[in-house]
């Protein structure tokens, strides 16, 4: 009865063949497209070092001034404008100006490229049921596997560095922006729909006039929360050599540096503060229609 | 107003079947056996939505449809447009079959044929009153400026104007019904569909915006198609009217057909508590006589209602009056006591006493100076 204690497996031998045929074969795969496959990625490097040399490279005060700005186009508050002028000024003051540059420019990429991506497919699953029972699953996985696991192939492919960081970054934080395209979309009133279809609009006219505006409010909810997801990578992508606030507090842990873990946390909840502020704020001035009420 | 000369255009609907569900066709042989809609739905789970419409709508006339919650009126209507697919029949809208038109050519159709208003408006909440007035006339293309002109033109025609840059949020019911109204007259469609447009508004509201209608379609002539399920309404905005039952026309006719001829009790249900005096028109129940014969007393032309030809002959006294046409040309004569039993509902020539809304009007005639008992009205 030893079958029913110990649960019956694939003898070690096959189970180590198997594992070993497979990393292998993906092995092999890397050592043949490897090259080709960063090639593709080549424009994304690109960006990605464009953006962070121009956040880097400005002076700070415009940066900060820059950052005030979006705050006040978006909010219209003054409060919240003063938040992010504090906030960024008490950052460059304990000496993290750089490594939050780097860390913003990487969210901004990461983000850009999940609403690139993400609307489109998320636009694509409002208007398939099939689509939709395909994608579920897919996003599922990608937000319960453990980001770790998807880290391996995207090194063994792309190596250590920036653009397999982003994706690690964008597979993790691209799943809300998709559902919460496809929700909005799903969720707009039949009535004005069919008024679309009355006045003889096609597809792209309803998706255009009708049902990318009338989502946009929950689309923008679905980019704050993909801004959130992206900021909580942060440490582990520094892990694949991602410069940025993460690299300081794996360093802390590393060496035990409690301050030094503390301030880079600090400084992450921060920016992750203010991204949230303004987006959503300016989420709420998109439905600003929507509050003016008849007297 | 409108900027070119309408065409007009009629619809003519022939042996219009519709079955919502699954393999719907295999039931038309059912249906024609006289199978019915419980019947349909409780052995096969499907619903009957028109049962064998057939509906002659002629040009520049208002079109009303009645009939109950669940009759089929928003399916029928829905037809006319195509937004609603058949399962058998013919939709012929100014010559053109509906039905042959490929996606391309029934967008077009939609666009330049036919404009829709609805019952909760359906206007675009992002866009403000002069956008969402646009927004038939954008989707068709063409020349921003003009479409533009011509939105403020109905815009300001319907009552709104100075409320251009609100949005529909910010307007009451009856104005964002205007607006619907604006945005359908501003695509310049001949036909105009209008499911249950009112039904949302207060009364008083309601009878503004039918006034402003039937203004407009003086101007404009188009071919309206109205649902309501409010008889005062369709009498007074209807030149012809359908009713509908589970899908099947029941009966169709002008406002005095309707009231004076109910083809069944359905019908005559609808119309019991109507008031008769302000619909029926006077050359619906007069006597047609020779016109030598018709002596020159009080002229009524023919399409005095009763109420107004009442209170003329009181009036100028006299017990008849000469019915004349739009030319003075003598049609017929009509007493005191016809136009009374008319307002009343009495009498055989449109058989309301039985099943009709005055059954319980029992005639029992008593001289002047013995008044009515009662207890003698109770022994009958
Ligand atoms: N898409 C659909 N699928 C299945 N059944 C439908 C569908 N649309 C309408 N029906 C059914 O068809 C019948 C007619 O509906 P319709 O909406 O035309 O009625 P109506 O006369 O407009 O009613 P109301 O006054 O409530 O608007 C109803 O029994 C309804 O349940
Ligand atoms: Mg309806």
């Amino acid at each position: 009865m030893d079958w029913l204690t110990n649960f019956p497996h694939l003898n070690d031998e096959a189970l180590r063949l198997v594992k070993k045929g497979l990393d292998d074969a993906f092995r092999t795969f890397t050592r043949t497209y490897g090259d080709s496959i960063e090639g593709l990625f080549a424009p994304l490097q690109y960006l990605l070092i464009k953006c962070e040399h121009f956040l880097t490279d400005t002076p700070w005060p415009l940066i900060i001034s820059l950052a005030a700005g979006l705050a006040w186009l978006a909010s219209r508050n003054l409060t919240t404008v003063a938040g992010t002028v504090v906030t960024l000024v008490a950052i460059g003051f304990l000496n993290m100006w750089d490594d939050t540059m780097k860390t913003v420019s990487m969210i901004l990429v990461s983000t850009i490229i999940a609403i690139v991506l993400g609307a489109p497919v998320g636009i694509a699953m409002s208007r398939s049921e099939r689509i939709q029972r395909v994608i579920n699953p897919v996003l599922d996985v990608m937000q319960t596997m453990p980001s770790f696991v998807y880290l391996i192939p995207v090194v063994m492919l792309l190596g250590i560095g920036k653009v397999p960081g982003v994706i690690a970054v964008v597979i993790y934080a691209i799943p809300p922006m998709i559902r919460l395209t496809n929700l909005g979309i799903r969720l707009v009133d039949k009535d004005v729909l069919e008024a679309a279809d009355a006045f003889g609009s096609s597809n792209w006219q309803k998706l255009r006039d009708v049902q990318i505006p009338l989502a946009l409010p929950t689309i923008m909810a679905g980019v704050n929360q993909t801004i959130m997801m992206a900021l909580a990578m942060v440490v582990i992508a520094s892990m694949i050599g991602v410069q940025g606030l993460g690299q300081p507090v794996l360093k802390a842990i590393n060496n035990q540096y409690f301050t030094l873990g503390l301030f880079n946390g600090l400084a992450i909840v921060g920016i992750a503060i203010i991204f949230d502020r303004i987006s959503q704020a300016y989420g709420k001035r998109l439905q600003r229609h929507l509050e003016l009420m008849h007297a | 107003m409108p900027d070119r000369e309408e065409k007009q255009v009629g619809i003519v609907i022939s042996h219009l079947f519709k079955i919502f569900g699954a393999n719907a066709n295999n039931h038309l042989n059912a249906l024609a056996k006289g199978m019915t809609k419980a019947e349909l739905n409780e052995r096969h789970g499907l619903v009957l939505g028109l049962n064998d419409v057939s509906i002659n709508m002629a040009a520049g006339q208002v079109h009303v449809i009645m009939g109950l919650s669940g009759s089929g009126k928003s399916t029928l209507i829905r037809h006319i447009n195509r937004l609603v697919e058949p399962t058998a029949g013919q939709i012929i809208v100014g010559g053109q079959d509906v039905l042959k038109l490929d996606e391309h050519a029934l967008r077009a159709f939609r666009r330049n044929t036919t404009a829709m208003v609805f019952q909760k408006f359906a206007l675009l909440p992002h866009r403000n009153v002069l956008e969402n007035t646009l927004y038939g006339l954008e989707i068709q293309g063409g020349d921003r400026y003009r479409h533009r002109e011509k939105a403020m033109r109905w815009i300001s025609r319907v009552g709104l104007n100075g409320f251009e840059n609100r949005y529909p949020n910010q307007l009451s019911g009856g104005m964002q019904q205007r607006v619907g109204l604006a945005r359908a007259l501003a695509s310049d469609s001949p036909i105009l569909l209008m499911d249950e447009a009112f039904s949302a508004l207060d009364p008083l509201i309601r009878s503004d915006m039918q006034e402003m209608l039937r203004n407009i379609q003086q101007e404009v002539k188009k071919t309206i198609v109205f649902i309501t399920h409010d008889l005062d309404e369709a009498l007074r905005l209807g030149d012809q009217i359908a009713i509908l039952r589970n899908g099947e026309v029941v009966q169709q006719g002008s406002s005095q057909d309707i009231v004076l001829r109910p083809a069944d009790d359905y019908v005559a249900s609808f119309v019991k508590d109507v008031n008769r005096g302000r619909i029926i028109r006077v050359d619906a129940i007069m006597t047609p006589s020779n016109p030598a014969s018709a002596l020159p007393k009080s002229l009524l032309s023919a399409d005095t209602t009763l109420n107004a030809a009442a209170k003329l002959m009181c009036q100028h006294g006299g017990h008849e009056s000469v019915v004349v046409d739009g030319h003075g040309k003598p049609l017929g004569r009509v007493t005191k006591d016809q136009i009374m039993a008319a307002m009343i509902g009495y009498g055989g020539l449109w058989g309301s006493e039985n099943g009709g809304g005055t059954s319980s009007f029992r005639p029992v005639l008593y001289s002047a100076n013995q008044p009515a008992n009662p207890g003698n009205r109770a022994e009958r």
